[in-house]
């Protein structure tokens, strides 16, 4: 019944996958042909790694059908994925570091003889596989000892190895310098003109524009459209991104700047590059970027989180000396994590401990070491009050709350003591709409206070409806200060993809120096 | 300790649980369903007791004589103050496997300590109890620091201190016990009672109420728990994670060496291989009492009443003459059994 288009390796069509209701892909085509590079373009968010998962296999769809070289297969599993020809690396690498490049290589497809391992079989094997993409490693060499981007050739070189004629890159170039990429790229380009089909995902304007055949641009997991690569403008990739109005959910308020309150000036550490800025009171400043585009390191840096080899943090005008929670605390300053469970929350505690906990710490909740645990229970009550935190049952595990439920007991921190400076990193993650709308009524709240608000996160609409002011961050540094009529999403989102192609390379350029 | 706003009270939820059941609006309507409710509340540990006095009192009149209550009473008071320590360390996360050479090398030093100064009356008790807490003090002091500095496994760090303290007893005693301690100490502190009570016991319901404060009434015990149950989360509220973790491994070897000294004047001699039993002991006791293997849960009074069910067992199986082979299969499975109840009740909580 299917038309096999001539040339179409891959189809998938009109995917659809939801995950608690909400539609991370919503009726997206696409399709691959052989010798082929496809780019699929969008923020964070936008569906990219879900439509890949569906295609290698490690989402099922709700609806939807994918045809590979014409077959109908309906939803994949990794392992039919991987016997129709579809080959993944994904972005975290799944190679065993303690075991050797050819044993990684076979892993799983181990050759026997009489039971054994043929271990020279496999050795001769995983030369040829490393051959055929034109890497000179010895397959010997445990992939411990590999650099990533080595790591990354390796993966490749497996995936082909199983005969795979559809290639899956995810971000290949996102930890790789200049130079590697540049290597890789005569890989991927060798790899079509041998025939087969890729599936190319990158932030980089400039390398999309130079490899790719066609692009799919995704959006809030909506299909924006594919349109061939050539001649296309970055102008004409960020509108299709973004370009959405806003709805009605952020309540921005006007901003009273007052005195500045938190000045950091060039703090320099490993994923930090000479980062300066400021915020006054009654403001709430936006560090806008993409995932590991170093905005959330910012504010853990400032906490003392991360390594620094630079720079300084005032707060109030008072120099944060060697920056570390209870420092930076005592001084005032307060770190929202975005994890919830590994960094914000005890989670063996109840609800009562984990709003308790930040008061006991910042000793305005005993004296002498001793707890006033009626002050204790007032405070609660106040919490779960002041953030309507539902069911209002302070000796419930924390476990037994809802996501935007548990977040607001993170929240609870700044009830501690008075804070001049909160820094919020990925306030709403993972939270439901109710529950987002009381975050941003409390960091509205607090600015009202006359705190400054530092608000990370990935949410574009999101930093864009609540932030005064926005710096946009790329590549460990703020590449933009974005403020007034300049707050307008198109700006942010081509601070992010740096689609001045010059400053593209120039970032890449910078990270190859410093390694 | 009647406080009308309850803070998190995990560590004493089986001693006012019926209060907290009254006030509670919600309260069950069915008499069964009230029983089942308490019963998950308290778990089955105070069942199992129960059960275990009946059977051992059916089986052996003598079970149930002053004289064997005075027994367990005394058993009862060196376990109940090492497996306590040991909940301390448990409640951070960590594990103190050195607690049998704690005690080994604190019978040793303060038994020497006592002979040297020699003589009679407080002077040697007092020199040889602050010797053998001293020794208390700096192992736990080298576990707590090499664990919390260096972030390694406290498993692996206590397996090698214990060898090290066992291996300075040795040294120390020749591996032969010391004797001719003073007779104010193996009599006074080994052998005397307050009304049928053995002095020992009464120590450790002394320590026990003073663990008790710490853990629910001072920042240091709730830190303990915010440790155990979330590091990176302690840290970033400015719970001092380090300092807190050092004082729960002082505090485990120290009160392990008072234990140490008392058992030593019970046994009336230094004893180079005092002890080692006490490192399964404990941490079964801990966990039977609900301690979580995996930090931050853990309450007091269920661990003594973990303490107590053990030295019934073993008292009423030494009665009925089970022999030790045996009592030791039952230990086994008992502690593996307690582990994996915990695991089970954490996943369903979740």
């Amino acid at each position: 019944m299917t038309h096999h288009e001539e040339g179409v390796v891959l189809r998938a069509e009109r995917i659809t996958k939801r995950y608690l209701g909400v539609k991370a892909l919503d009726q997206v085509s696409f399709d691959l042909r052989r010798g082929e590079i496809h780019a699929l373009l969008g923020e964070n968010g936008a569906g990219k790694s879900t439509l890949i998962k569906t295609i290698s296999g490690s989402v099922r769809q709700d609806e939807g059908i994918i045809s590979i070289n014409g077959r109908q297969l309906g939803a994949l599993t990794p392992t039919t994925a991987a016997a129709h020809g579809v080959g993944t690396v994904f972005q975290e690498m799944s190679l065993v570091p303690a075991l050797s490049i050819a044993e990684n290589i076979f892993l799983g497809h181990e050759q026997r003889r009489a039971g054994l391992l043929d271990k020279r079989r496999m050795l001769a094997g995983a030369k040829q596989a490393l051959a055929r993409i034109g890497v000179d490693l010895d397959p010997r060499t445990p992939v411990a000892g590999l650099s990533r981007a080595q790591m990354q050739l390796v993966e490749i070189a497996r995936v082909l190895h199983r005969r795979s004629d559809i290639l899956i890159l995810d971000e290949p170039t996102a930890s790789l310098s200049l130079g590697e990429a540049r290597r890789l790229f005569e890989i991927i380009t060798e790899l079509r003109a041998q025939g087969i089909g890729i599936i190319y995902i990158s932030h980089r304007l400039a390398e999309i524009k130079e490899l790719a055949d066609r692009v799919t641009v995704l959006r809030d997991g909506q299909k924006i459209g594919t349109i061939a690569a050539a001649g296309v403008t970055d102008d004409r990739l960020v509108e299709m991104m973004s370009g959405r109005t806003l709805e009605k959910l952020y309540p921005r308020i006007e901003p009273r700047p007052g005195k500045v309150r938190l000045r950091v000036s060039g703090l320099s550490g490993p994923l930090l590059r000479d980062v300066s800025f400021e915020v006054a009171a009654g403001e709430i400043v936006g560090l806008a970027g993409l995932v590991g585009s170093g905005k959330s390191e910012i504010g853990r840096a400032c906490f003392g989180l991360e390594p620094l080899t630079g720079g300084t943090v005032e707060i109030d005008g008072r120099p944060l000396s060697k920056p570390s929670p209870k420092r930076a605390m005592r001084q005032g300053m307060i770190y929202y994590p975005a994890d919830r469970h590994q960094e914000g929350l005890v989670t063996t505690g109840t609800l009562r401990d984990n709003i308790t906990l930040p008061s006991i710490a910042a000793g305005t909740m005993s004296r002498f070491g001793v707890l006033n645990r009626r002050e204790g229970a007032a405070r609660t009550n106040r919490v779960v009050e002041a953030l309507s935190i539902k069911p209002a049952d302070p000796g419930r595990s924390i476990l037994g709350f809802s996501g935007g439920n548990q977040q607001k007991a993170l929240l609870a921190r700044s009830f501690a003591k008075s804070f001049p400076v909160h820094v919020f990193d990925e306030p709403t993650v993972g939270i439901d709409i109710g529950a987002k709308s009381d975050v941003y009524e409390y960091l509205n709240s607090l600015c009202e206070q006359g705190a400054a608000v530092v608000l990370i996160s990935s949410d574009t609409e999101e930093i864009l409806g609540m932030s005064h002011r926005i710096y946009a961050v790329r590549e460990g540094r703020i590449v933009a200060d974005l403020r007034g009529d300049d707050l307008t999403e198109e700006n942010v989102v081509r601070a992010f993809f740096g689609s001045r192609d010059a400053s593209v390379t120039s970032g890449s350029v910078h990270r190859d120096q410093s390694a | 300790m009647t406080s009308p706003l309850d803070l998190d009270d995990r560590s004493s939820a089986p001693e006012n649980g019926q209060v907290v059941g009254k006030q509670n609006p919600p309260a069950p309507a069915a008499g069964p369903s009230r029983l089942v409710s308490a019963l998950l509340r308290v778990g089955l540990l105070p069942v199992l007791l129960v059960a275990g006095v009946a059977v051992f009192a059916s089986i052996e009149p003598r079970f149930l004589t002053p004289l064997n209550g005075t027994n367990i009473g005394r058993q009862l008071s060196f376990l109940l103050i090492i497996t306590m320590a040991q909940m301390l360390v448990l409640v951070t996360a960590e594990i103190d496997m050195s607690v049998g050479s704690t005690i080994a090398l604190t019978s040793v030093v303060s038994s020497m300590v006592m002979v040297r100064v020699g003589g009679d009356g407080g002077g040697p008790v007092l020199a040889g109890l602050l010797a053998g807490l001293g020794v208390g003090l700096v192992i736990g002091l080298i576990n707590g620091i090499i664990v919390a500095k260096f972030r390694v496994p406290s498993f692996i760090v206590t397996i090698g201190s214990g060898a090290v303290a066992f291996g300075v007893a040795l040294m120390l005693s020749s591996g032969s016990p010391i004797t001719g301690l003073p007779k104010s100490f193996t009599k006074a502190l080994g052998n005397s009672d307050i009304a049928g009570v053995p002095l020992s016991l009464v120590i450790a319901l002394g320590v026990f109420a003073l663990l008790y404060l710490l853990l629910n009434w001072t920042t240091v015990g709730r830190y303990f728990y915010a440790v155990g149950g979330g590091e990176n989360a302690a840290r970033l509220v400015g719970v001092p994670v380090f300092r807190s973790k050092v004082l729960a491994f002082v505090l485990c070897s120290t009160l392990t060496s008072l234990a140490a000294v008392l058992l030593t004047a019970r046994v009336s001699s230094g004893e180079p291989n005092l002890g080692s039993e006490f490192v399964i002991l404990s941490i079964a006791a801990a966990v039977l009492g609900g301690t979580s293997f995996f930090g931050g849960e853990g309450r007091l009074g269920m661990v003594a009443i973990g303490a107590l069910f053990l030295v019934v067992l073993s008292n009423g199986m030494n009665l009925i003459r089970v022999s030790s082979y045996t009592q030791q299969v039952v230990l086994g499975v008992l502690l593996v059994s307690a582990v994996v109840i915990d695991r089970l009740r954490r996943r369903t909580a979740r």
